[in-house]
């Protein structure tokens, strides 16, 4: 990744994109670095793929500017644009071998047969599959035809690499083994990509960084860490990993009332004021227990209400610590679990870290 | 989400590509040639209805004349009347053969489901005379019909159910291979009777083939010319009130209004089915199971006994217009002779109107296949620009609606004009070729939409990012993977242009004759046997093309299999 001082290679401003009287994307700003592996993450109907669409020409914005490399593509169409673009679908031509397939975008350049051969033969190589090329797609199983299809779209060398869901056609087997590969590949080649994706996992294991999104605006841009850490909103938290979200009001800096308890927080930097409706957020895995929670701040004691195994670990459901209904989770590990009583009805005191707590103003 | 945001962006204006552009010309030519073939033609009808011989403008007097003559007001009920008797018989008919195809274990389900098709190959003229061999006057089983006459409703509702019969067959067929095997597993779990399966899963899951089934039927029954016009007799409908003002009274003004009166049950007929089509979208889950029946000796055998007796009797159909194109004079001498043959004997055109009819086939199947399929493309994968191609949609559709006698006098009235700068199309064969291609253009529209539909959307993207021009794509991948598709259309042309008379009727000139309009003539000229003869010649070549597409495609299939694997 290079330094964010220098100019982004792809620059989005005020991206706007309406469908009729639907409001797609919302005054969208953004910059990719060269050389970044960007991934485009939130639910169905975000806008995520309406973004990529945009910077891809195939469905130009209503309003807003995209430059790529400094100049102005806003207008453009998909075939005045640098970029290669691989779909969930693969979008193989059936009727064409692999060799054909990868090629095509080479005959276009009007390239010398020679060197089209050298290059479609580099490429399958480079994407694990040599030796393939005179089947046709329907002959290969869907990872191998999206390996062909990342093939077809590096052939020109674009400088812009799109990922639309790439991986979600895969099984769970061939997607995991696929998103380290092609991880690998774009690092080895160091092409800006930017990646749809639904699967926070897919975003979290191959971004560097990640935008995450909702209802057609951006909620947070970060490191995967930032954003599993610190994430900027309650739907970011809870969109990406599983979190507890505990109601209370503001009493003084740092101090947070809940029910009848009082819980410590810190990091209240965001503009809240006291007495104000806040909103306290918790991973499961960092709430304290046993031993761990005894020399803790803020305790909490409750009963279990079930738990789920999980394999590596156990999810407690605790009833709820507040008066507010909602339940609490913690998760402890398997070794863990073993010194301690899991029974149903069992109470378990627990703590809640003051650092590992993000505090959001209540939104009603 | 709803409300429209603010815009702080610059608001961007899409640049147009070559590729946008050249497609965008494209459809304009296509548009251009719809606008010019359907669009102004209509116009030019529904002018000439508001006018007098001298092509003054009278308002609705025309219609008050109509209206007020019993003798042509008759002809509305009767139409009615005969198509509504015949739509649901053939309803009935076909319902229980396309259910004994998909829902029993009979034998030779392939066999029936050919000889079903049979009626296809036939210009509707051709069952009509069939009929005359049995039922008319020196029928061999007049008498099968108890004294009742077969001129007149009786003998049009008996061709058309054996006319329409494939038509609502296919439907109801294709309606019913889509059920959900699942819906009558989890019915017969939950213990309901067979009969009450039938009544809440079966039918429900066809009524939408149902109704589609009863307005094409409707449609083709009401707009038919070639059955009433042989065994109608006195009994006037539409169909032949407007031939009749044409060529029989040349009263041009009183038959474009009896072809407006045509047109509007057919258009009413027409856009019912399209609202109704609209809903049946997404009636099938993709991940359902297709139902497989399973053995039942006495279920199998009534429906065998059933389909068996259908085929019968569309087999001998066939074998009777093909005994007496054979007979040397009906009913008193029949010994075999090949004499009605010998085309140039008789009035009709001679074998020039039969190799004029191939002609036009040909040139319809190979012109119209081009221009149905390109239209088919830019309407479905080109980008942007919206409303041209709604407006291009929503012509293509057109045709359908439109009789093929009325597209036929309007083509008279617009190509005919002294005005005109196309006159010199009139009476040429380009005109036939026109016309028919426009006059089986929705079908075949719909049938390239369908197969460009299957194709995987992001392929145009993709050669997009690829920098390869949409024609490469397009003549690379897209006429490759849809071969079968444009071979089903150009069969259909083919096979359609050999059978029509209606829209061609009032077009022919004495360079042009054809074999369908031959048959209409010399039965007409009381030469039954020629007439059979030239039928059974269209049915002969009609089927020798639907065979050798059949080898065609399955070659096809073959030789690319490698990918056509899905």
């Amino acid at each position: 990744m290079s330094a964010e001082t220098s100019d982004p290679y792809l620059k989005i401003s005020n991206l706007t994109k309406n469908f009729g009287n639907f409001t797609a994307l919302r005054d969208i700003s953004l910059e990719v670095f060269e050389k970044e592996f960007i991934c485009f993450l939130g639910p169905s109907g975000c806008g995520k793929t309406t973004l990529l669409r945009a910077i891809a020409g195939l469905d130009i914005q209503t309003a807003g500017e995209i430059h790529q490399k400094g100049k102005d593509i806003s207008a453009l169409p998909p075939s005045e644009r640098d970029f290669g673009i691989v779909f969930q679908s693969y979008a193989l031509f059936p009727n064409l071998t692999i060799l054909k397939n990868v090629a095509y975008g080479l005959e276009n350049m009007k390239k010398d047969k020679a060197y089209i051969a050298k290059r479609v033969d580099e490429l399958l190589e480079l994407v694990g599959m040599p030796e393939q090329g005179d089947k046709h797609p329907a002959q290969l199983s869907g990872g191998q035809q999206q390996r062909v299809a990342l093939a077809r779209a590096l052939a020109t060398e674009p400088g812009l690499l799109l990922l639309d869901e790439p991986l979600s056609a895969l099984d769970a087997k061939v997607r995991a083994h696929l998103r380290h590969e092609i991880k690998e590949l774009q690092s080895k080649l160091g092409i800006t990509t930017v990646m749809v994706t639904h699967d926070q996992e897919e975003a979290l294991t191959m971004a560097d960084r990640i935008v995450v999104m909702n209802n057609g605006v951006i909620e947070q841009v970060g490191t995967p860490f930032e954003i599993y850490r610190e994430p900027a909103s309650p739907f970011v938290a809870d969109f990406i990993g599983t979190t507890n979200f505990i109601k209370g009001t503001l009493t003084n800096n740092g101090q947070v009332q809940v029910g009848g308890m009082t819980i410590t927080v810190t990091g209240t930097s965001k503009d809240l004021s006291n007495g104000s409706e806040v909103l306290l957020c918790i991973r499961p895995e960092d709430v304290l227990t046993g031993s761990r929670a005894d020399d803790a701040d803020n305790k909490v004691e409750s009963a279990i209400d079930h738990v789920e195994f999980l394999g590596s670990f156990h999810r407690v459901h605790m009833k709820p610590i507040a008066g507010d209904g909602t339940d609490f989770t913690v998760d402890v590990s398997v070794a863990r679990a073993r010194e301690m009583d899991l029974s149903l009805g069992a109470m378990l005191k627990v703590a809640l870290p003051a650092d590992h707590m993000n505090v959001y103003p209540s939104v009603s | 989400m709803s409300d429209a945001a603010i815009i702080m962006g610059k608001a961007i204006k899409p640049k147009t590509s070559t590729d946008d552009w050249i497609m965008r010309a494209m459809m304009l030519a296509i548009a251009a040639y719809l606008l010019l073939a359907i669009a102004l033609p209509l116009y030019a009808i529904l002018s000439k209805s508001f006018q007098d011989p001298d092509g003054m403008y009278i308002g609705l007097t025309n219609y008050i004349t109509y209206l007020s003559t019993p003798a042509l007001t008759w002809s509305i009920g009767n139409s009615f009347k005969v198509t509504f008797v015949a739509t649901v018989i053939v309803l009935f008919i076909a319902f229980i053969y396309s259910y004994a195809l998909t829902r029993s274990c009979m034998p030779f389900k392939k066999i029936f489901k050919g000889v079903a098709l049979i009626p296809l190959l036939m210009p509707s003229l051709l069952p009509a005379i069939a009929l005359v061999f049995f039922f008319g006057n020196q029928g061999v089983i007049k008498e099968w019909l108890f004294g009742y006459e077969l001129y007149g409703p009786i003998g049009i509702v008996m061709g058309e159910v054996f006319f329409v019969f494939p038509h609502v067959m296919t439907i109801l067929l294709i309606s019913m291979s889509l059920s959900d095997a699942r819906l009558y597993e989890a019915s017969e779990v939950l213990g309901a009777s067979k009969i009450r399966t039938f009544f809440t899963v079966t039918l429900p899951s066809m009524r939408y083939g149902l109704v589609s089934a009863f307005f094409v039927a409707f449609t083709l029954v009401i707009t038919d010319f070639g059955v009433p016009k042989v065994v109608g007799g006195q009994y006037n409908v539409l169909a032949t009130d407007v031939y009749k003002q044409v060529v029989g009274r040349h009263d041009f003004q009183m038959g474009a209004v009896v072809a407006m009166a045509l047109l509007l049950p057919a258009a009413f007929a027409f856009i019912a089915d399209r609202l109704v089509q609209r809903k049946q979208v997404a009636l099938l889950s993709a991940r359902a199971v297709p139902f497989e029946p399973k053995p039942s000796f006495t279920f199998d055998m009534v429906m065998f006994a059933f389909c068996a007796l259908i085929a019968l009797i569309i087999t001998s159909v066939l074998a009777m217009a093909a005994y007496s194109s054979l007979v040397t004079f009906w009913p008193y001498n029949l010994t075999l002779t090949l004499k009605h043959y010998n085309f140039d004997l008789m009035d009709g055109g001679g074998w020039s109107s039969y190799f004029n009819s191939i002609e036009l086939a040909t040139y319809t199947a190979i012109f119209g296949t081009i221009v149905i399929f390109s239209g088919a493309y830019l309407v479905e994968k080109s980008r942007g620009f919206h409303k041209g191609r709604s407006i291009m949609q929503a012509l293509c559709m057109v045709p359908m609606a439109v009789p093929g006698l009325v597209l036929g006098l309007a083509y008279v009235f617009f190509f005919n004009h002294p005005d005109n700068p196309l006159d010199f199309l009139y009476h040429s064969m380009p005109i036939l070729v026109i016309c028919t291609i426009t006059h089986f253009y929705t079908v075949a529209h719909l049938s390239s939409v369908t197969a460009l539909k299957q194709m995987d959307p992001e392929f145009e993207a993709v050669s997009q990012s690829l920098k390869a021009p949409f024609y490469k794509t397009f003549w690379r991948v897209t006429v490759p993977v849809c071969t079968p598709a444009i071979l089903d259309v150009s069969m259909y042309l083919f096979v359609n242009a050999m059978t029509t008379v209606s829209a061609v009727v009032f077009l022919y000139s004495s360079d042009t004759t054809l074999a369908s309009v031959a048959v209409l003539n010399m039965d007409d000229a009381g030469d039954q046997s020629p007439a059979a003869a030239m039928g059974m010649m269209i049915v002969m070549t009609a089927a020798t093309v639907r065979l050798i597409h059949m080898v065609l495609t399955r070659g096809l299939t073959q030789r690319t299999q490698a990918w056509r694997q899905r």
